[in-house]
């Protein structure tokens, strides 16, 4: 990476550079390391926010740049978190269940206590055995390698399906969110084997970790914007270049694209699985902090959630997809949390919990209209004026 | 001189209708042919089938010294083997400069990781020789949507001639330009055809007499006359179709 790369992305030079800043003005503000001026419920916001920042930048790749409008990519983010959730779930009632047999005269067998896991962790759903999936859940290397394989082969067959029979725009949407759909029934079922609709749970309590919260969330907080950085940092590098041309390409003009004699079913689905592995990767650093994973969480409207983020911010630049994510979902916790002062009209007053959505709706409603670029096409207008001058 | 692509026998029928019925066509090496033919001919559904896009239902698409089928093969294979494709309205990548449209056609590999580790520094020289060849030099940075209509065109033709095709298929060069710009493209398509095969289909008489070249006129999906644009239109059942009308 030489000199002329960073000079010709400003924009990649002025975030990694905002994104520090904000790291550790949040880290001196924090409650574990500076002066306890945010507290620790908002440090865990504020890295979640950066963990759905960098799923949106993978939402916006496969849709601002490839033109593929998929709805799935959140159930890549929940795969990733549940694959990432087993191993701290199995840990954690591990450490539980054997400081509770500490005390036996009779020391328990490994079967005792295998046993006793998975009563613990399958009771709820009316099992006492493990189910197959979790066999590598012991092992955090095993685990971590299925937050990268797991949605990774999913994404790929299913986009090699996808593509190869040239499933395109709006069809494709809605495959990707049957897709969705499918996978979030199945994981509400109990015998699922990851707990029904009680998700995993827990998962913001690390085993083997005696720090309190307040340090721990700060710690994911740093990693959450390690990887927003790194992925930041990777997508910038891709796009560069005859890479970018022939995706942006493909967007605008696939068959064109095919006649040049790019293959561009290999091109989608290589985009469709890197951002499926990328968002995988931030749903692992984000339910550590969320706490709880259930299939709820992965229903289509997630997905949607995401595009209308990405469309809000602006498509088709990496930093607009970081403004509509970090924008919308921390308006949405002030609207939905509470804090947002309620509206009396006397014969009806608009809470805003419930009218929030509404506004969401609508303010998409409106940008698609009259601002496509969205809030990302402000910039462009700065540099207008610049330039004017 | 040697055959450079061989359709023989070739149909086609979308819902009944038969759009191409048992068509034969060669073309050499290095020569240079015009399509014509009434709408509906079938000229566009040919190239379709040359270039991969329609599948016939029956029928050989023979390519090369090795005689290998194109039937079969995806679009971007046949590209890769020498065919390339200009349509008839001008289709560059609007959002993109004069020298990515031009980076993104230049024959190299076309697979996700050669692309993703190419470096276009060796090649900048050639793409700039090549903007020259059409006259975009002065325009190299330029979006190339917005080139006029005319230099949209020039810039798809150089596209084309960037793949190093041997064989060009070419939709209507010359529709909705000025006699000025018309002449530069009949000048870009001789030179072309002075090493490969160039197809051009075209509606105008005038464009086509100053190609000069072998005319081969289509009629309800197969060849009806073949020959020198004075032969063919001399051919009483090419005025009855054709130009009679």
């Amino acid at each position: 990476m030489g000199k002329s790369f960073i000079k010709n992305h400003p924009t990649l030079l002025i975030f990694l550079a905002l994104l520090a800043l904000f790291t550790l003005g949040v880290t001196i503000m924090s409650e574990a390391y500076g002066t306890a001026f945010i507290s620790t419920s908002f440090v865990k916001t504020l890295g979640k926010t950066l963990c759905l920042c960098l799923v949106a930048i993978a939402m916006d790749v496969v849709w601002g740049y490839a033109g593929i409008l998929s709805l799935g990519h959140f159930a890549f983010f929940g795969l990733g978190g549940y694959m990432v959730g087993m191993w701290l779930m199995y840990e954690r009632t591990q450490e539980v269940v054997l400081r509770s047999l500490e005390n036996q005269v009779i020391p328990p067998t490994e079967t005792e206590i295998s046993d006793a896991i998975a009563t613990q962790i399958f009771g709820v759903v009316g099992s006492a055995d493990f189910p197959l999936i979790w066999s590598f859940a012991h092992s955090l290397t095993l685990q971590l390698i299925l937050v990268v394989a797991v949605p990774g082969l999913l994404a790929l067959v299913f986009g090699w399906l996808a593509f190869r029979s040239r499933v395109t725009g709006v069809y494709l949407s809605i495959l990707t969110q049957a897709m969705t759909l499918a996978l979030a029934l199945y994981l509400f079922q109990n015998d699922s084997g990851l707990r029904g609709n009680n998700g995993l749970s827990g998962l913001q309590n690390l085993p083997h970790v005696t720090a309190p919260q307040s340090e721990i969330s700060m710690w994911f907080l740093w990693a959450s914007a390690a990887a927003l950085g790194l992925g930041y940092l990777f997508f910038t590098m891709m796009l560069t270049g005859k890479f970018g041309m022939v995706v942006k390409g493909i967007r605008d003009n696939e068959q064109r694209v095919r006649f040049l004699g790019y293959e561009v079913e290999h091109y989608k689905l290589f985009l469709f699985t890197v951002t499926a592995i990328v968002a995988a990767v931030a749903g692992a650093l984000y339910y550590p902090q969320a706490g709880i994973i259930n299939p709820a969480e992965i229903m289509p409207i997630a997905s949607i959630y995401l595009a209308v983020w990405v469309a809000i911010g602006g498509r088709g630049r990496l930093y607009g997809a970081v403004i509509g994510a970090a924008f919308v979902s921390l308006l949405s916790t002030w609207f939905t949390g509470g804090q947002a002062p309620d509206i009396p009209l006397g014969f009806y007053t608009i809470s805003w919990v419930d009218w929030w959505q509404v506004l969401l709706g609508i303010s998409f409603v409106l940008v698609t209209l009259y601002a496509p670029k969205g809030i990302g096409g402000l910039f462009d207008l700065l540099k207008c004026k610049e330039v004017q001058k | 001189m040697s055959t450079l692509l061989e359709v023989s026998g070739v149909s086609v029928s979308f819902d009944g209708f038969k759009a191409i019925n048992n068509l034969s066509f060669q073309i050499g090496k290095a020569e240079m042919r015009a399509v014509i033919g009434p709408n509906g001919a079938g000229k566009t559904t040919f190239m379709d089938i040359i270039t991969g896009k329609t599948k016939p239902d029956e029928g050989r698409v023979i390519w090369g010294d090795r005689s290998i089928s194109l039937l079969g093969m995806s679009e971007a294979k046949i590209a890769q083997q020498g065919v390339c494709r200009k349509f008839q309205k001008p289709t560059v990548f609007e959002d993109q400069s004069v020298c990515d449209n031009l980076m993104m056609a230049l024959k190299r590999r076309r697979s996700v990781w050669d692309v993703l580790k190419y470096r276009p520094a060796a090649d900048i020289a050639r793409l700039e020789q090549l903007a020259d060849e059409i006259g975009l030099l002065g325009e190299f940075n330029r979006q190339s949507g917005e080139l006029s209509h005319g230099q949209k065109q020039w810039l798809e033709i150089g596209m084309l001639l960037a793949q190093d095709p041997k064989l060009l298929l070419v939709d209507e060069p010359a529709a909705g330009m000025t006699p000025s710009e018309r002449e530069h493209t009949t000048n870009l398509l001789v030179e072309a055809a002075k090493t490969r095969a160039v197809v051009v289909v075209e509606h105008d008489m005038e464009f086509i007499r100053r190609l000069n070249c072998k005319v081969t006129v289509l009629h309800e999906g197969s060849v009806l006359a073949e020959g020198s644009l004075d032969h063919v239109t001399s051919n009483q059942e090419v005025i009855d179709v054709y130009l009679g009308r």
